[in-house]
């Protein structure tokens, strides 16, 4: 697997190559991080993206930006394969978590969703108690012991953020929460399944203001716990919650999206070493 | 300029007489529906009412059916119905699932759905009569309760899958996504949240198909309801009565009957039809207002 990741690093077009090859060595040490090799998507017989080649640092955010319909959505659910739900997706490439191919044979789409999660854009509560939400994963995984679930139930609550708001309403169906709540009780439910790594797809696009800001100080949270990707289309938020940013662009219908530079946000957002980065994030176009 | 503004305001009236034209229309075709379905009740009700009475429900038919009650009509008819939901429910229910969650979308589902369109509209002696040749002959079951609920449940089924694939995709794409997220396989994720979600639609759908099939007269004439039996049916191998064709024979195979007996079984078939029909309707109404997606 070594070798996989070897030109991994090696093929990072941008960003620090100190960052990249220490957080390749750390690799066996924390789990959770994501390898992309020249990963290219394609619907059918169009190729959507191409090219791709990243790292998805452990414990730490890693932001998705770009247009609309530069495939980073296509891109993020190509990491827990949710994209094998919809006929006619292909991926190729590598990508590898924490070191194993998650497309090659053997590996079980359902095994790696336990140890990848999702947040949603809209908030997709099951339409059950607040208390069976949160506990759908862990007993998806057999867990049936009725003190263990309430403590993975009030830890994910807490690591949500929602405890404080709900602890005495744990019986209460989910949709009388807010549309804020509901989100925070997407995240807790996704993290009852103590994944390594958290994929969020603008999951604050559907919300107010202060949610929005009550989600971006969960994630900031969240981080010391697991390693997040998350798509945004809101720059700001990019720049205020991610440590490190990547920018993909689909130049025209014609031709498939591609990574056009990645690295740490502040760099980023400060000095960005592409043009089209520097013309997109001060919102010259997108 | 005042030719085209009286042209046009003339264009404007024409419309308002259009519109209110229409309304009167489509308002009188309402009436009239409404007016029948009520008309029809109605004299079932008040010609049949009066022959309703704890002994007409829970007797013997008497003196060559001229006298006494239903009570083995009704039972035949509940045994009836029973025995087809248990027959039609899993059957139907899983195809439905299989349909909306399961079933690659390519020519082969395409036809399969057209297929099940077309089996809802055959007409129900086709069905009695594929039922006599089958399940009655071919497979030797004999005219019983077991061929006229397996003829049933070939009547009902297509009204049962289609109510469940309808009621599934009721249900958010979202949900079924939020469940494979969390390491649920398809099949946890249908029983464990789609399907407790489309219950409401399922199980309403499911009891007016069935409604229906209690109704139905010309499968069962063939496949095993009987014109007049002393006891209740003791087995699924046995002939029974049953409401529908009770009716047939009271109206035309029995001379001198009284009208308030004829009456008083439309009475029992209509009403318990639209009793259930309508606990039914409401259960499901009273299931959407709790949850709204």
């Amino acid at each position: 697997m070594s070798a996989v990741l070897e030109k991994a690093v090696m093929d990072v077009p941008f960003g620090s190559l100190e960052q990249v090859r220490s957080s390749a060595s750390s690799v066996e040490a924390v789990s959770g991080s994501f390898a992309l090799v020249d990963v290219s998507v394609a619907y059918g017989s169009e190729m959507v993206i191409e090219g791709v080649n990243m790292l998805v640092p452990s414990r730490a955010v890693t932001a998705l930006i770009g247009p609309s319909g530069c495939g980073k959505s296509t891109l993020l659910r190509c990491l827990n394969r949710m994209n094998d739900e919809i006929g006619g997706v292909r991926v190729g490439g590598t990508i590898t978590l924490d070191g194993l191919d998650i497309y090659q044979k053997g590996v079980d789409p359902v095994d790696l969703r336990t140890r990848v999660g999702q947040v949603f854009q809209r908030p997709n509560p099951f339409p059950m108690s607040i208390y069976d939400n949160v506990a759908f994963g862990p007993r998806t995984q057999g867990l049936r012991k009725r003190e263990e679930l309430d403590e993975i139930i009030e830890s994910s609550l807490r690591d949500a953020a929602l405890w404080e708001e709900v602890k005495n309403h744990l019986k209460k169906h989910a949709f009388e929460l807010s549309g804020g709540q509901q989100q925070r009780l997407c995240i807790a439910r996704a993290l009852a399944t103590k994944p390594e790594v958290l994929l969020m797809d603008e999951p604050a696009s559907a919300l107010d203001p202060i949610s929005t800001q009550q989600i971006e100080d969960t994630i900031a949270e969240l981080k010391n716990l697991v390693t997040i990707v998350i798509v945004t289309h809101n720059m700001q938020q990019a720049a205020r919650i991610s440590d490190q940013t990547a920018f993909m662009l689909r130049e025209s219908m014609d031709q498939p999206a591609h990574l056009v530079e990645v690295g740490d946000t502040k760099r980023m957002f400060t000095n960005p070493e592409d043009k089209r980065t520097e013309s997109y994030i001060t919102g010259r176009f997108g | 300029m005042t030719a085209p503004m009286s042209n046009r305001t003339g264009r404007a009236r024409r419309a308002r007489v259009v519109e209110g034209v229409m309304k009167v229309v489509t308002g009188a075709c309402v009436a009239m529906v409404i007016g029948a379905a009520l008309f029809v009740l109605g004299k079932i009700i008040v010609a049949g009412l009066p022959g309703i009475s704890l002994e007409f429900l829970f007797s013997k038919p008497g003196m060559g059916m001229r006298a006494g009650g239903i009570f083995p009509v009704i039972m035949g008819t509940l045994m009836l119905v029973t025995l087809t939901g248990v027959l039609v429910l899993p059957l139907g229910v899983m195809a439905g699932i299989y349909l909306s969650e399961y079933a690659p979308k390519n020519l082969m589902t395409r036809i399969v759905r057209l297929s099940i369109a077309n089996m809802a509209g055959v007409p129900s002696i086709v069905y009695g009569l594929f039922g006599l040749a089958v399940f009655v002959l071919l497979m030797q079951i004999g005219k019983s309760l077991l061929a006229s609920a397996l003829t049933l449940t070939c009547l009902t089924l297509p009204v049962i899958i289609t109510t469940t694939e309808e009621a599934l995709r009721q249900i958010p794409a979202d949900l079924r996504q939020a469940a494979l997220a969390l390491g649920a396989t398809r099949w946890r994720a249908i029983s464990k949240v789609v399907l407790p979600a489309a219950a409401p639609g399922i199980v309403t759908g499911s009891i007016l198909g069935l409604s229906r099939a209690a109704g139905e007269t010309a499968p069962i004439l063939v496949t095993g309801a009987a014109f007049f039996l002393p006891k209740l049916p003791d087995s699924v191998t046995s002939q029974y009565m049953s409401l529908p064709y009770h009716l047939y024979v009271l109206a035309t195979q029995v001379p001198n009957v009284p009208p308030e007996i004829t009456w008083g079984t439309a009475f029992v078939l209509v009403v318990g039809v639209s009793i259930v029909s309508m606990f039914a309707a409401a259960w499901r109404s009273a299931q959407r207002k709790k949850v709204k997606w």
